[in-house]
């Protein structure tokens, strides 16, 4: 372990031989007709860990990221799930209302765009509360209440909980959108892009913001990213996808370091030049 | 309400068949009508005719009300819970002259009420069917633009969108300020639409003796709840459902308890609030009860026009 993953992370150890990964996933491929989206993806996702995926614009990591969230059927392979109750479950193979409920209730997906992650119609609030009435909260005071909180917690004024997120900021949608999943306290959440979009000085208090409610909440996350310095500042692990294929993998500091593959070296390389 | 493969004749415009539609279409209707009882609250999808009045005219509930009219059947028809509006009156002289039927404004004597806006003040029993006539069928539209989504959401009973609508309505207006279309479950799975019914009469909907059918002419959509199925309106536990209250008893019969249209009665702000179901209050009028406007010559007009009916 690097001294990166133990200031993000104290208790984190990835690779421990007794533990249960979270997530499994065996020879995932993607094809969208004939042309590849991704192919023959395997890696084990372990519990608190945040796995980074990078790789230049094209190279798959949406397709893969979908594929994993239940959002788009594999062409091949399969995704099993640690449930709960500690049952190990190939996510195809569980009924479709099984699915939608492990997607609102154990799992986050926070999208690029808040557009797409959020009602943008209804009150902050409600987008909030939104998980909570889903799991069948009838006490109206109660879901207010935990609405607030989680504002709080990602720093919006409380003050703007009956605004609809028309009003907001992008930075501001994004946490939103971030509370909104984070509320029924997910074991997994799957980002694309969190910070893409967004100005520089916004994208630094997010990902601050991102890193406290993953390290506070022992939140698993795979998070797409093309920025090197976001999987930098989050992520334990990093997986480097190139035309469809993961062609690197290792702790974060060490492939950014100390690439070995001649094409994360020039991804790696590019990044400290820009 | 047997099928009549007969024919009524007008002077005018030839032969119709019994009712307007021919037999297969009834045919159809009645089967997704059959399959509306079947799973209460459920929206059965239905090949939608077209009918010699424009949507938004109740061709949904004219059409259910084709299918299960029969020759002996007695028809009422109310708008805004009163017989004599144009909607009314024009699918009352629609059904008169197609299926030949006999016609009523009184609740007691219809075998058949269809309706666009209000139930029935008075009890309706097992030998009656109220056929309402919607506008918009789903509930989850409000939030949740996609067929496909609400579908799957009916479906998987996902109704948490439901309540995210009541919440906004809460934190907008420190409570459920819904008065029309508000959702209830039925039979404790399918979340269903009354509209454009008011929220008053919600209640009556619950372990109703009399069938009711629900038809969408433009979305193409039929429901129904069985006699006798528990209906229950949602709400959250601390801000529980209500139904509106009125402050003072109708001015023409003194009903309680009952919805009121506010009548303005003059240009100088005289004003008095009536039963809107207009047979429930001639029917207590002509049974002695007064209310404290009956006398009122600037009311007369409104009782005249009941008893002209009566
Ligand atoms: N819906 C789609 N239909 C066809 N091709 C697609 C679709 N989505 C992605 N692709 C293709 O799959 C490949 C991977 O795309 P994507 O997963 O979006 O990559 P990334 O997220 O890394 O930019 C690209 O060649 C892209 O053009
Ligand atoms: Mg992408």
């Amino acid at each position: 372990m690097t001294d990166q993953t133990t200031m993000l992370e104290p208790n984190f150890v990835p690779y421990q031989e007794n533990d249960e990964p979270l997530l499994r996933v065996s020879g995932v491929t993607r094809y969208y007709g004939d042309r590849l989206g991704c192919t023959d993806i395997s890696f084990n996702l372990w519990p608190g860990e945040v796995l980074a995926i990078v790789g230049e614009s094209g190279s798959g990591k949406t397709t893969l990221l979908n594929c994993l969230s239940t959002r788009l059927a594999p062409t091949a392979g399969a995704i099993e799930y640690r449930m709960r109750d500690g049952s190990m479950r190939d996510l195809y193979q569980l009924t479709e209302a099984d699915r939608r409920l492990l997607m609102r209730t154990d799992w986050g997906f926070v999208h690029q765009s808040p557009a797409d992650g959020l009602r943008m119609t209804v009150s902050a609030g409600a987008n909030v509360g939104e998980r909570l009435m889903a799991v069948g909260n009838r006490h109206y005071g109660n879901i207010r209440a935990t609405a607030t909180d989680w504002l709080e917690r990602v720093e919006i004024a409380t003050d703007r909980i009956d605004d609809p997120p028309r009003a907001f900021s992008g930075g501001m949608r994004q946490r939103l959108q971030i509370a909104r999943n984070l509320v029924t306290h997910p074991r997994l959440v799957f980002m694309d892009e969190p910070t893409g979009g967004l100005d520089v000085s916004v994208q630094a208090r997010l990902l601050d913001m991102m890193r406290r409610l993953v390290a506070d909440l022992g939140l698993s996350v795979i998070i797409v990213t093309h920025d090197l310095a976001v999987a930098r500042l989050l992520s334990h692990r990093i997986m480097v996808m190139r035309h469809g294929k993961v062609i690197e993998t290792g702790l974060t500091d060490q492939v950014l370091d100390d690439p070995r593959e001649p094409y994360s070296q020039l991804l790696v390389s590019s990044i400290l030049q820009a | 309400m047997s099928a009549h493969p007969d024919t009524a004749t007008s002077p005018d415009e030839g032969h119709y068949n019994f009712a307007y539609l021919d037999e297969q279409t009834k045919r159809m209707i009645r089967r997704a009508i059959l399959k509306g009882i079947a799973v209460p609250g459920y929206q059965v999808p239905f090949a939608s005719r077209e009918m010699p009045m424009p949507y938004g005219w109740g061709t949904g509930g004219v059409q259910v009300t084709a299918a299960i009219l029969g020759a002996d059947d007695t028809l009422k028809v109310i708008d805004q819970g009163s017989d004599d509006t144009t909607n009314a009156v024009s699918i009352r002289g629609f059904f008169e002259k197609t299926a030949g039927v006999e016609t009523t404004t009184r609740t007691s004597e219809a075998s058949i009420i269809q309706t666009r806006h209000r139930i029935p003040e008075a009890l309706l029993t097992e030998d009656q069917v109220l056929v309402y006539q919607v506008p918009i069928p789903e509930p989850l539209r409000f939030l949740e633009p996609r067929e496909t989504e609400t579908r799957k959401m009916h479906a998987l009973a996902e109704y948490g969108l439901m309540h995210v609508k009541l919440y906004e309505d809460i934190a907008r207006n420190g409570h459920i300020a819904t008065t029309y279309a508000y959702p209830v479950e039925v039979n404790d799975r399918y979340v269903m639409d009354p509209s454009p019914t008011p929220k008053f009469d919600n209640p009556k909907m619950h372990e109703m003796a009399a069938l009711q059918l629900f038809g969408a002419g433009r979305e193409k959509r039929i429901y129904a709840i069985p006699p006798h199925t528990k209906v229950k309106s949602l709400d959250f536990d601390d801000h529980p459902f209500e139904v509106q209250k009125f402050e003072k008893p109708c001015g023409l019969c003194g009903a309680e308890n009952v919805y009121l249209d506010e009548v303005i009665l003059d240009d100088k702000g005289g004003r008095m609030f009536v039963c809107s179901d207009s047979d429930h209050c001639e029917d207590r009028r002509s049974h002695g009860h007064l209310g404290e406007m009956a006398a009122d010559p600037a009311a007369s007009h409104l009782a005249s026009t009941g008893e002209e009916r009566a």
